[in-house]
């Protein structure tokens, strides 16, 4: 569902329940139910808005609630673009998962709070610079687009041919697939390559203390380790006074 | 007001590859040493194998002195230069040898005497023009006991090619005489290796295994290398690499008689008027201090080296210490590693637990190990290619124009050939020219309002010549083991920064010529000894640690021998 469209119509139910929490005699249980349930759409956010707003006045309906994840420097809006894109970029499709599945935007959304804190503006003008030229382009929201209409939009980008940057559009687009190269294929420690996928998808048999030399011949094939280094036993020792010289 | 400390013997700033060596003779002759590092320390549970920390995050856990100070870089004269995102140094205990390559090589005989050699050969026109090259004052024969003793202090694996004369092929044949074997026998070969080794004998060529500053075996209370692929910019887990950090500092501190002063950043090195250093002044937190000795050590990089020369200034030393000569910066070079050549073969190689010293050398056209007499240089390259991978740096693979860079055809490429490629690492002679060298930057500054270095810098025709003709040679390795697809990169340019830096503070004979003499003290500092390879003249086409770390042994063995003279 288009963000857009949701956010207004949020809007206007959050107007039309304030009447009724100014005058708290006439609220009717039949309003306090649509309260709930248009806050509890709200809060589940995407496509889970629409039905609720509809089922609003029924008995409760199962209605599919896409799992979303708390952001600490996307937007919502920002979160839901730059996982369409990473998407594209590292596909899911008959191979196996791809970026997304891998949470490269969690990834992304974490180093944006840290050591990519510099490329926070980057993110925020460019994903909007995306979204308005699909707009003007095709009518629709990036995230509305099917594939192909999604990989026209960004080899555009990808050869500088769109506006509203911060640098270039190609340089946001070699910036991103960096940062989804990182997401997908970094240690899961940083919030990234999620079930190990990046490095299954390679056939990178994973971290581990070292290699026999049988191990490393040509052909030889390794069952992966599927840890992250951060659950190695030897980072989680207490301090060793004697290992660093005796300070 | 700086607090004044009590004198000490020596002060050696700087206790990484050069100086963490340097401590050793001094305190086994039982001098009183402080050793003054801007980092701190790490330990093995620092060094978790994470490329995103090791290649992408630069280190976050170490202390940031030197990315505060990133030199500015450019061409020529008359080009503005610009900052780039990262300096070649780190700063900890240890320094750059925490998470070095470590391949440990000594240099060939003619990288000392290349000007002589050459004119005895060739003729005296083949010096390339405009270049500043000297002979060394020292020849190899000069080094030979102290590459020895620092190969046997730290612990480095390799197979000798010459003992005493007697050659042995599965070494380098074209080495020079050594005294004795390494202390261990080389890390270990691999399928990759193997089948590299393989294709190099059937061109005719002499493959052998580099030497490298990582345990092959149980070296002292050390263990042998696992094999583990976080090598490349990544500190030992398991202290097989050879670091200062984990080897001679803390055989020094042993002896109690070196104190090891941590997040202590130097500032200046201070003169009296009649050209004695009588300390340093240092900052640490918000406190300064001034720590007094007898003799001083000089012992960071190459660039921090002539930037704490250039700005220890006083009135006897108005344009930095040591330089009425005018010699501080001059015949700097950074070593031409790169023009590589990448290669693409049909089948998973498995160097995912490889690391950049497990490899395999070709030194048949290094330095001047053949006929140059119809070549238009002198010099040359060692080919050398290792088992190194890890999945960012592998995803991030050449596609060869066999693929897109994205989508679901580029996802299929890298799923098959992530494990496919392999990048030789080509190091080639480099020589020093007239207008290529260091100094302080008009503009840019350091936090602390102190300029950072300007380094003025590019490879000429001499090294661009060696990069293409290494490049054929290196083709044909690669095609001969069944590469099927082959990349050359670019042959030069700009030598920006690296972490094979040389000169600044060029040891020679000459101190028209030179900031050092042929034991490492400064021409008009009698008690003020330079380590790092800033005293280096030549580079050789091998990496330059282990003789940095030769040199320091030696300059550190100088000053206990002539005490009272250079104290005096």
């Amino acid at each position: 569902m288009p963000l857009g469209n949701m956010m207004a119509n949020n809007k206007n139910s959050t107007d039309d329940n304030s009447l009724k929490v100014n005058e708290p005699t006439n609220l009717s249980r039949r309003n306090l139910l649509k309260q709930a349930s248009l806050v509890g759409a709200a809060a589940m956010g995407g496509g889970a808005a629409q039905s609720a707003l509809a089922a609003s006045s029924e008995p409760a309906q199962p209605v599919q609630i896409p799992i979303r994840e708390a952001y600490e420097t996307l937007t919502a809006a920002e979160s839901a673009t730059l996982d369409a894109i990473v998407n594209r970029i590292i596909p899911s499709d008959e191979n196996g998962p791809g970026a997304s599945e891998a949470r490269a935007v969690h990834y992304i959304d974490r180093a944006l709070a840290g050591f990519r804190s510099d490329s926070k503006e980057d993110y925020a003008l460019g994903l909007l610079a995306i979204d308005e030229h699909a707009q003007k382009t095709k009518s629709k929201l990036f995230i509305e687009l099917n594939a192909s209409e999604q990989d026209e939009i960004l080899v555009a980008v990808e050869s500088n041919q769109v506006t509203g940057f911060l640098g270039s559009s190609g340089s946001f687009f070699a910036m991103v697939r960096n940062h989804t190269i990182e997401g997908t294929f970094s240690d899961p420690y940083y919030g990234g390559n999620r079930d190990f996928i990046g490095w299954d998808m390679l056939g990178y048999p994973g971290v581990r203390m070292g290699s026999s030399d049988t191990e490393v011949r040509q052909g030889k094939q390794l069952t992966p380790s599927h840890v992250s280094a951060y659950d190695m036993a030897f980072t989680k020792q207490r301090r060793n006074r004697s290992s660093n010289g005796g300070q | 007001m700086a607090t004044q400390l009590p004198k000490i013997d020596v002060v050696v700033i700087g206790l990484g590859a050069v100086g963490g060596v340097a401590v050793l003779p001094l305190v086994s002759a039982g001098m009183n040493v402080i050793g003054l590092e801007a980092g701190g320390w790490l330990s093995t549970q620092d060094f978790a194998p994470d490329e995103l920390r090791n290649n992408t995050k630069d280190w976050p856990q170490s202390v940031q002195k030197a990315n505060q100070e990133i030199p500015t870089t450019r061409s020529r004269e008359g080009q503005e230069a610009t900052q780039g995102s990262g300096h070649p140094m780190m700063n900890a205990v240890g320094g750059t040898s925490l998470h070095y390559w470590a391949q440990s090589w000594r240099l060939n005989p003619w990288d000392f005497k290349t000007v002589s050699e050459t004119t005895k050969r060739y003729g005296a026109s083949r010096i390339p023009a405009g270049s500043t090259v000297e002979d060394w004052p020292i020849s190899y024969e000069d080094l030979e006991p102290f590459y020895d003793r620092v190969e046997y202090a730290i612990g480095v694996s390799g197979v000798a090619g010459n003992v005493k004369g007697k050659i042995n092929p599965a070494g380098n044949i074209f080495e020079a005489e050594r005294a004795r074997e390494y202390p261990m026998g080389p890390l270990r070969a691999s399928g990759f290796t193997e089948m590299m080794g393989g294709a190099a004998k059937r061109l005719g060529w002499n493959p052998f295994q580099g030497p490298a500053a990582i345990n092959s075996e149980v070296y002292g209370q050390r263990p042998g290398c696992m094999y583990h692929g976080y090598c490349n910019r990544g500190g030992c887990h398991v202290s097989a690499k050879s670091s200062t950090a984990v080897t001679t500092i803390p055989e020094a501190m042993k002896t109690g008689l070196l104190d090891v002063v941590t997040h202590a950043r130097v500032m200046e090195i201070v003169t009296d008027g009649a050209g004695k250093v009588t300390g340093v002044n240092y900052i640490k937190g918000n406190e300064t201090y001034f720590q007094p000795a007898d003799a001083v050590l000089l012992a960071s990089h190459t660039y921090e080296n002539t930037r704490l020369l250039l700005m220890s200034t006083s009135p006897s030393f108005p344009n930095g210490l040591a330089n009425n000569s005018g010699q501080v910066g001059q015949h700097y070079f950074s070593h031409h590693q790169g023009a590589p050549v990448l290669a693409l073969f049909p089948k998973d190689l498995n160097n995912w637990y490889g690391l950049p010293a497990q490899g395999v050398a070709i030194d048949e056209w290094s330095d001047d190990n053949f006929d140059h007499s119809d070549l238009d240089f002198i010099g040359g390259a060692n080919l050398w290619v290792h088992t190194d991978r890890r999945p960012m740096a592998a995803a991030r693979m050449s596609t060869f124009g066999r693929a897109p860079s994205w989508g679901s055809e580029w996802k299929s490429f890298i799923a098959e050939n992530a494990d496919r490629s392999n990048m030789a690492y080509i190091q080639k002679t480099t020589l020093p020219y007239e207008d290529n060298y260091l100094d302080l930057d008009p503009t840019v500054k350091d936090k602390l309002g102190m300029p950072v270095i300007r380094v003025t810098a590019e490879f000429k025709e001499n090294e661009t010549k060696i990069a293409a003709f290494a490049q054929d040679k290196m083709e044909q390795w690669f095609r001969e083991a069944g590469a099927i697809e082959v990349t050359r990169y670019g042959l030069g340019g700009g030598m920006g920064t690296s972490t094979h830096a040389y000169g600044g503070t060029r040891m020679g004979d000459n101190p028209n010529t030179n900031v050092v003499d042929r034991f490492g003290f400064a021409h008009e500092v009698a008690n003020l000894g330079v380590l790092g390879a800033s005293v280096m003249g030549t580079s050789g086409s091998r990496n330059p640690t282990l003789t940095a770390q030769a040199l320091a042994w030696r300059t550190a063995e100088h000053l206990v021998e002539n005490w009272r003279s250079i104290t005096a």
